[in-house]
């Protein structure tokens, strides 16, 4: 499972890859600046001889309302493409952490606004641990939560006490 | 086999489904903006989770019942969540306590579900596991500065920790169904959790400068189906819509 790696003997992988790349790039619909791709989401493409077309992603946080909008945009992503025949599927397991998002995908979090997650997810364990988040415009550590629970199930609300901007961070999970 | 795991997940799907009601129903009303985020987001979790178990139990049961069907379409009786989450939100006080002794609760107990030899509940329970860490410290943060706060919030969260304890014994309690479940490898043993939970709401009440309630008898019997009179009125508020024009969707 996972990419299925292009075969130029084998056209059906091509438009696997090509697939995956349409799907890929589909931006999250909360925070269009990074991809499904970035956020780590999307499982699996996987295109079968007769061009039936089947992509597998995965919820993020369980109450996120984005989850059947991310799923129809990956439909009509691939359908714009010439996909006629494209079915997409929920995988639960394995869950999706943040650790899932990538490198580049918390770098343009980051440029947003927007936080990424602190790594490693046993930090939430300690029942009053504080994390420390650095603000995305000024970079300093000296920042305090506000709430939270924010805008949407995967942000936090914070301030820098620094540079005094209120921001989002995207938690931990 | 079937049966006790349909009945088992359904369990813990009402519980959620219910308990997120509860939460939702705060939305706009809440004592402050952050507050209406937070019990809303926190519903939302439980919703998101609920809806997860209830397409797996219709998919166990293999009657063709969708999330949707169960949520939506079965009488009170039919419900067997735990009788705490369908406790009416009094005060603030309210919420927070019914939030923080079921949340203590969940935390262990999805951890252990996590190691389940259930696919499905092992990938359900590794994602809840750590929105109930949240949920646990928001809830255990407003029993503190409830509890240590003005004399008013005080004698407050006292009211709501004791009327509501004597729902808590049910969390614990172990059926046919769930010693089955816990035979398979597939449940968790509640009754085994009862000591961390206890040492966690023993912990924060000891910051709130709170001494812990002690129940003089548990009630139960909504894994039976037996309620208080308040699950009947939450279910025809939830229901109403599906009972007005069946089968609409948005």
């Amino acid at each position: 499972m996972g990419v299925v790696v292009a075969d130029a003997l084998n056209p059906s992988n091509v438009r696997s890859r090509r697939a995956w790349d349409v799907a890929a790039a589909v931006p999250d619909p909360e925070i269009p600046v990074v991809t499904l791709a970035d956020l780590g989401i999307l499982r699996s493409v996987e295109c079968d001889d007769d061009g039936a077309v089947t992509a597998r992603v995965t919820p993020t946080y369980s109450g996120c309302p984005a989850t059947q909008l991310i799923e129809q945009m990956v439909l009509e992503a691939l359908k714009r493409d010439g996909f006629d025949n494209v079915r997409v599927e929920s995988v639960m397991s394995p869950a999706w952490t943040t650790d899932w998002i990538s490198a580049e995908g918390r770098e343009k979090l980051r440029d947003f606004g927007i936080a990424p997650p602190v790594k490693a997810s046993n930090s939430i364990r300690a029942l009053f641990g504080e994390t420390a988040v650095s603000c995305p415009l000024c970079g300093s550590e000296d920042t305090e939560r506000i709430s939270e629970f924010g805008s949407t199930p995967c942000k936090a609300l914070y301030r820098c006490r620094t540079c005094l901007e209120p921001f989002d961070y995207f938690k931990c999970l | 086999m079937s049966d006790d795991l349909f009945r088992y997940v359904l369990r813990l799907a009402d519980d959620h489904l219910i308990l997120g009601q509860r939460l939702g129903e705060w939305c706009g009303k809440a004592p402050s903006l952050e507050e209406d985020l937070a019990l809303a987001n926190i519903g939302l979790d439980c919703l998101g989770q609920a809806r997860a178990l209830y397409a797996y139990a219709g998919k166990i049961e293999g009657k063709g019942r969708d999330e949707d069907d169960l949520a939506f379409l079965r009488p009170e009786r039919e419900y067997c969540n735990a009788l705490l989450v369908e406790q009416p939100n009094r005060d603030f006080a309210w919420a927070i306590a019914r939030q923080f002794y079921f949340s203590a609760y969940m935390l262990p107990f999805w951890r252990a579900m996590a190691k389940s030899t259930d696919d499905d509940l092992r990938a359900i329970a590794a994602k809840a596991e750590k929105e109930v860490a949240y949920h646990l410290r928001h809830s255990a943060e407003w029993v503190i500065r409830l509890g240590d706060g003005t004399e008013e919030s005080r004698r407050r969260m006292i009211e709501a920790l004791e009327e509501l304890f004597i729902y808590t014994g049910e969390l614990f309690e172990m059926d046919a169904v769930a010693h089955a479940m816990v035979s398979e490898g597939v449940g968790v043993d509640a009754s085994a959790l009862r000591d961390e939970w206890r040492r966690t709401v023993d912990g924060v009440l000891a910051e709130a400068h709170l001494t812990a309630p002690e129940a003089a008898y548990d009630q139960s019997g909504g894994r039976e189906g037996r309620h208080t009179e308040h699950l009947g009125h939450l279910l025809s508020e939830l229901q109403y819509m599906q009972r007005a024009y069946p089968g609409l969707e948005w």
